[in-house]
């Protein structure tokens, strides 16, 4: 009797390692794969998007900035040579759970060049409408000092109806982003111009 | 009487044709169905899974105790099913993109399970693999029939290329839920045309 719980017990934790060690290594292996597929697939396309007016390509133009100990990845948008704008991602708290943007500010006119819904959980048909371009282009060419929140709150952003909580999510985002964005500048243009020097 | 391992892969095709013959496995027939490439991928997807499940849980069948089979069964199958998503993502990221939510949800495919335990659970390791393989290949089959059946009458095209006459209308209904069904419905109804055997 002992002895056959015994080799359940064994058996079922022994297949159960074998398939976790499996599958680490399977992840480790297909990591850096998947992150350049989401890169190109999906925050490309959001890129080219809040980053429209760029003759460059952003992925390729692509910097590392820290802040605090955390490490930002910053996509760099030109315009005629020159620094126009720069994307990055952030995210906040939707309806069903995380939402991640990739927001773009144009450096020269302190703006929103846009934004871009890259992750998100919310519900299909309601909140899922916040990649809509209809919602997104309202936060394209808010100024900096603009009060990201939804009309609800007092804000400038008219959220979508049946949506006020996904809508929230993505102002609390824009509003996270353009705090970290404010505190990145600086280091971004020393970046920049380290950068055009070298070449 | 024992049937070949030829036998054993090529009952997959009709015998146990899952989707029309068993009516398994409708979740994704019924789901994905909507483009040819989709149903295509899915397909291979899930013969990936069924082959190498078959294949572990025959060479394991005799160490592995009666009462915990089916949650072995379940670990060792949900293994191949993140391998796959992995894989997919990393080399196939559009169309598992376009599957979604159905790459993971292979692990509950009834067909899987199906095989490893009324199959696979009590014939060799090369029986299975035929058995897998074959059952794989049949379930891939029926799902490129029934989405490019979908796909030519919902919008014209088969994989993507215009193949329909132009000026063809397409009817939008075919892509949409309720298409899915109607399709289903009708295949079913024609291969049930051909007398089973007795």
């Amino acid at each position: 009797m002992i002895k056959e719980y015994l080799k359940m017990i064994v058996v079922l934790t022994l297949i159960a390692m074998v398939c976790g060690f499996l599958l680490s290594a399977v992840k480790t292996f297909t990591y850096e794969k998947i992150e350049e597929q989401i890169l190109v697939n999906v925050k490309g396309p959001a890129l080219t998007n809040v980053l429209s007016q760029s003759s460059n390509n952003p992925i390729n133009d692509r910097m590392e900035v820290e802040l605090e100990g955390v490490a930002y990845t910053v996509f760099i948008g030109k315009k005629d040579k020159k620094l126009y704008a720069v994307a990055f991602e952030s995210e906040g708290s939707g309806f069903g759970g995380k939402i991640g943007i990739m927001i773009g500010i144009d450096i020269e006119k302190s703006v929103l060049s846009g934004i871009g819904i890259l992750t998100h959980q919310e519900t299909p048909g309601l909140g899922s409408r916040i990649s809509e371009t209809s919602f997104t282009d309202r936060f394209k060419g808010k100024p900096l000092t603009g009060n990201f929140k939804v009309k609800k709150d007092s804000g400038d952003i008219d959220a979508i109806s049946g949506a006020t909580n996904s809508s929230r999510g993505v102002c609390a985002a824009v509003d996270t982003g353009v705090g970290i964005y404010l505190k990145l500048k600086a280091e971004i243009l020393k970046k920049f111009e380290e950068g055009s020097e070298d070449k | 009487m024992k049937k070949s391992i030829a036998q054993e892969f090529f009952k997959g095709f009709w015998e146990v044709l899952p989707p029309f013959r068993l009516v398994l496995g409708l979740c994704p027939t019924l789901a994905i169905t909507t483009l040819a490439e989709n149903g295509m991928g899915m397909g291979i997807a899930t013969t990936f899974v069924l082959f190498f499940s078959n294949i572990i849980i025959a060479s394991l069948k005799n160490i592995i105790p009666k009462k915990v089979r089916i949650a072995s069964y379940i670990v060792i199958i949900a293994t191949f099913v993140v391998i796959v998503e992995l894989v997919m993502k990393a080399y196939f990221f559009p169309i598992s993109q376009k599957l979604g939510l159905f790459i993971p949800l292979i692990v509950v495919n009834c067909i899987i399970l199906g095989r490893a335990e009324a199959f696979a659970s009590k014939n060799s390791v090369i029986r299975s693999a035929a058995d897998g393989l074959g059952v794989g290949l049949g379930f891939t089959m029926s799902l490129v029939l029934i989405s490019s059946l979908r796909e030519l009458l919902g919008r014209g095209t088969v994989f993507g290329v215009g193949v329909m006459w132009s000026g063809f209308e397409p009817f939008g209904f075919m892509v949409e839920a309720p298409g899915a069904f109607v399709c289903l419905g009708m295949i079913l109804a024609l291969i049930n045309l051909v007398p089973k055997k007795a």
